[in-house]
């Protein structure tokens, strides 16, 4: 005879017979038997309801035709000849103005500009590094072309600026206009740079208008996001005590507010300049001038050599335009007139030595590089092919193909079913229908089979590049060492512009598919890595002593304390890593990645091709917000259901 | 005059949506919690009135939660009220237009913050000024006005500094600096010296003391230091879940708690220290000597000690010419007894 000893029963709430069938079923069953269940569906119905790819589809002549319909009423329908043409007017006298001016110094007034500049924003050493900088730019032999892309990054960043900080400011103050604007930018800061470019010509034509336009959209985003932040981040007490005083609004915000912002609204400028800059070569592509005709052409050639000296010259007004802003932002409380009178002394050096020197950047102080450097390309095609040849045929033979197959000759309906189940059961509902509606567009759109080809590449280069980002972020979690030794490479890393990425894929491995991949994992992972690290330090250390206290090891600490806790920030890697390789992806069109990318890029190039290129742009804006909803959703899930109640 | 320099009355604060509705309605009368889970609102402050008289240091304590930081913000309407009345210095602040209202804080009603809210842009001197410059008052007169200040809460000499580069309580002293410098005739402190350490927190309650004695302004004080509210307070509400438990003089307090939890409150204080012979004080029993000397009642029972070993008389206590009672040393031993006892009950 045994009875149960009397156990002191918990409060039943729940009749007791629910929980055994509820609890009985481990956790990975049902997610299992989805996978079995879409593998044999996959089976069965493979090469059924495929949405083949037609290059004359209807959809992209329906584009067609808006585009000459636009075309034939730009001079008579009033939208245009009120609002739109004198928005091109207006955007392209200001990008003349900055122009003339930046050539108007000639070479040594520039370089004398800069130099002063950097000195006031952070004394020798960044004005060293402006004379230093600009110098080499000159010497690499594209002075010019150097000047205009300058001048349109600075009349994209004015404009935005002009517009950012402003709607910033609001948005900081105004939670109702945070309500509307938070999303705006949530899917601006989504869309890849290609995606735009196309709507601006159809509004705006061919040109610098355009570019500067669409590069405005491009840069704006961070400066209104980060004003917003910095005018939220004001101590709510500082407010108070103003408030307290009787100080009108204004009064508070320019007063208090502003000049506390100040400092991290700089950090927005510097944000909005390296993006500008990372877009404005890339508006080449609608017959903007400067640096990016040369780079184009030069990928187009596929010529390593010709490629790197307009990038290079971006990368160092990049890296020069980073650390002056930067140093601005850093700047303390430095008072006085001399201050100024030194950066008015460097400028006025520079601008009196233009009249008595050579118009052009003397040809004696070019350094040759685009032969020594192909020189090294052709070594390394001729003597590594066996190696990188290898790495690029069995990654397409063992990877790349075999998912592309099973994407592309999977029925429409099965990739549909499939993602709004992956979807549902990581970020909801909500995320789940967005992602359904997003494909659903792709289909629609006649893009469904280029549609599945970039989202392959996607797929793979960001698992590829959160296994690096993971794993090098952990190491540098734990090792300050490796961490201040990586530091340089990831600020350099985040100060590049886009396309220079793809330059190293280029000369090691070609043209291609692959290299799309190499230059998105070298562009994902120091995100990821600095996320995942800053995540894992972020825990506290008062939690890391107590488990190391209760005696676990450095794994356990890692598996059971750090990573767990650092759960937020390895959602958000991953988030961030999904879009950013998106966007490189897309880039990669200019090295040969084909499919949506590459529809965009000749859309362009070929005027009966617009209407797809359109297309494929926003493609790839679906693409994007589907990616993007997924895996932000996995993020959002946790916080809402447990802290929502908090006021 | 006999007006109040500060007048509330039925004073309700509602945080939450439609919190309006609440008051007058039977939900008023739940306790805090059951009004969060039931409507979702958060009654901070409840139903509260209290005068304070011009020129009268008067100090609010509670506990954190206890609604005392939103009372004072409501005062001055740095949180809108969502009933009662406030009244300062005879006008009803709650019906001012927001010019008005810019104008009472500007000259006439100022506050001191917990965690300072100074401006670590500015110098020293423009903090102090700050009030001054939003009323538009001139560069020169502002900061002639502001070193006059800084002087008088001991920070002369550092006009030039950054806040950063002053200590906790000098930070404090700046913060006091710029209430006072726009000459207002009521103070409101916001728990000003809880983030300060033990040993400058005394010195800055002094400072408060003395500067209450130059310069004469009405005060409200919010504290969660039941020593600092006996120390300054010249009269002292207690506040509990919104609502005020008692109003009065620390005697009035420590003597004749209201109830269970005022009594909890003040069972660590020394009462010998605070309460005065009238509360201890006796009828003479028959044949009882009373020919010792004479203490009037108001004498805290501290002060009576050296008296009481000079002498094996009880002592008389008396108000003016009348005799209130008698004690004797042990009753006066009674009272110091009393307060051990509960403090090693405490610990």
């Amino acid at each position: 005879m045994t009875t149960a000893p009397p156990q002191a029963a918990p409060p039943a709430v729940l009749p007791p017979a629910e929980i055994p069938v509820r609890a009985r079923l481990p956790r990975w069953v049902l997610p299992a038997g989805g996978v079995v269940f879409a593998i044999a569906l996959y089976v069965a119905f493979r090469n059924t309801a495929l949405l083949p790819h037609d290059d004359d589809a209807p959809q992209f002549h329906w584009l067609n035709d808006v585009r000459d319909w636009i075309d034939e009423n730009r001079n008579s329908s009033p939208v245009f000849i009120y609002v739109i043409n004198y928005i091109r007017l207006f955007v392209g006298q200001i990008a003349d103005l900055f122009t003339t001016a930046l050539q108007g110094l000639g070479w040594p007034g520039l370089i004398g500009v800069a130099g002063g500049l950097g000195w006031l924003a952070g004394g020798w050493r960044i004005a060293l590094l402006s004379v230093a900088g600009f110098g080499g730019v000159g010497a690499l032999g594209l002075w010019e072309p150097s000047v205009d892309t300058l001048a349109l990054t600075l009349t994209a960043v004015v404009l935005s600026l002009a517009f950012g900080i402003p709607l910033g400011v609001l948005t900081g103050r105004s939670a109702r206009v945070r309500r509307v604007v938070t999303p705006v930018l949530d899917v601006m800061q989504i869309m890849p740079t290609f995606s735009y470019i196309s709507p601006m010509v159809l509004l705006f034509l061919i040109g610098t208008p355009s570019a500067v336009i669409a590069t405005v959209i491009y840069a704006m985003p961070p400066a209104v996001r980060i004003t917003a932040l910095a005018v939220q981040n004001v101590s709510k007490t500082a407010l108070e005590a103003s408030d307290s005083l009787g100080a009108t609004r204004w009064q508070t915000l320019r007063k208090v507010q502003l000049p506390l912002a100040k400092n991290t609204i700089l950090l927005g400028v510097n944000q909005t300049l390296l993006a500008a800059l990372s877009m404005v070569p890339l508006t080449a592509l609608i017959a903007a001038p400067g640096l990016g005709v040369d780079l184009l052409k030069a990928l187009a050639r596929v010529n390593v050599g010709l490629a790197l000296v307009p990038g290079l010259a971006i990368v160092i007004m990049a890296i020069v335009l980073d650390r002056m802003t930067r140093a601005a932002a850093a700047g303390g409380r430095r008072r006085g007139p001399s201050r100024w009178a030194v950066g008015a002394v460097i400028a006025g050096a520079g601008i009196a030595l233009t009249p008595a020197l050579a118009a052009d950047f003397p040809e004696d102080w070019q350094i040759p590089i685009v032969k020594p450097v192909n020189d090294v390309v052709e070594w390394i095609e001729f003597h590594w092919y066996g190696f990188t040849g290898f790495v690029n045929d069995s990654f397409a033979n063992w990877i790349l193909n075999p998912m592309e197959t099973t994407l592309t000759t999977a029925p429409w309906w099965l990739v549909i079913t499939t993602v709004v189940a992956l979807a549902w059961s990581i970020s909801g509902l909500r995320a789940a229908l967005i992602a359904g509606g997003c494909l659903g567009g792709m289909a629609l759109l006649g893009l469904w089979q280029h549609g599945m080809t970039t989202l392959t590449v996607v797929l793979v280069a960001t698992l590829i590049a959160m296994f690096f980002g993971l794993l090098l972020g952990v190491v540098a979690a734990r090792s300050t060492r490796f961490a201040s030794a990586l530091r340089p490479l990831l600020d350099a890393a985040q100060t590049m512009p886009t396309f220079s990425y793809l330059l190293p894929g280029l000369a090691l491995f070609g043209p291609g598919r692959f290299t799309a991949i190499v230059a998105s994992v070298i562009y994902t992972v120091p995100v990821v890595i600095r996320l995942v690290e800053d995540g894992i330090r972020g825990v506290p250390g008062e939690t890391v002593e107590a488990a190391l206290a209760s005696g676990s090891t450095r794994g356990q600490l890692l598996w059971k304390v750090q990573l767990p806790m650092a759960r937020r920030s390895l959602l958000v890697a991953a988030n961030q890593g999904i879009v950013m390789t998106l966007a490189m992806v897309v880039i990669g069109a200019l090295v040969g990645a084909g499919a949506l990318g590459y529809d965009v890029y000749a859309g362009f190039a070929q005027r009966e091709d617009y209407g797809k290129g359109l297309a494929a742009g926003v493609a790839l804006v679906l693409l994007g917000i589907m990616l993007d909803r997924i895996t932000q959703g996995a993020d959002r899930r946790p916080r809402s259901r447990g802290l929502q109640s908090v006021p | 005059m006999g007006t109040a320099a500060i007048e509330v009355r039925g004073l309700w604060k509602i945080f939450g949506a439609k919190a309006d509705r609440i008051i007058g309605s039977p939900d008023a009368t739940l306790e805090p919690a059951a009004l969060r889970s039931k409507t979702g609102c958060t009654a901070a402050v409840r139903d509260v009135s209290f005068d304070v008289r011009p020129g009268e240091v008067f100090v609010v304590m509670g506990l954190s939660g206890s609604g005392k930081s939103t009372l004072v913000r409501c005062l001055s309407r740095l949180i809108e009220p969502t009933a009662g009345t406030v009244s300062i210095g005879g006008e009803d602040v709650r019906a001012m237009s927001g010019a008005q209202l810019r104008d009472l804080r500007r000259h006439r009603v100022s506050m001191v913050f917990q965690h300072f809210g100074l401006l670590p842009h500015r110098r020293v001197v423009d903090n102090v000024a700050y009030g001054l410059e939003v009323q538009g008052v001139g560069r020169k007169a502002r900061h002639e006005k502001a070193s006059e200040i800084l002087s008088l809460v001991g920070l002369k000499g550092h006009e030039e500094s950054y806040p950063d580069q002053l200590s906790g309580g000098m930070q404090q002293r700046v913060g006091l600096a710029r209430a006072l410098a726009v000459d207002p005739e009521v103070l409101l402190f916001d728990e000003p010296f809880s983030a300060l350490d033990p040993l400058i927190r005394r010195d800055m309650q002094a400072e408060v003391i003395r500067l209450h004695r130059e310069v004469g302004k009405t005060m409200v004080f919010i504290t969660h230091d039941l020593h600092e509210a006996l120390k300054l307070g010249e009269r002292i509400a207690i506040m509990r879940d919104g609502a005020i438990v008692q109003v009065g003089t620390p005697e009035e307090l420590v003597g004749a708690p209201a109830d269970a939890y005022v009594t909890d409150f003040i069972r660590d204080v020394s009462r010998a220290q605070v309460l005065s012979l009238r509360w201890i004080c006796r009828r003479p029993e028959d044949g009882e000597p009373l020919d010792g000397p004479a203490l009037p009642a108001s004498t805290v029972i501290q002060d009576a000690v050296p008296a009481a070993m000079e002498t094996d008389r009880p002592l008389r206590v008396v108000d003016g010419d009348r005799l209130v009672g008698v004690v004797d040393r042990v009753d006066i031993l009674g009272a110091v007894r009393n307060t051990i006892r509960a403090t090693q009950g405490a610990v």
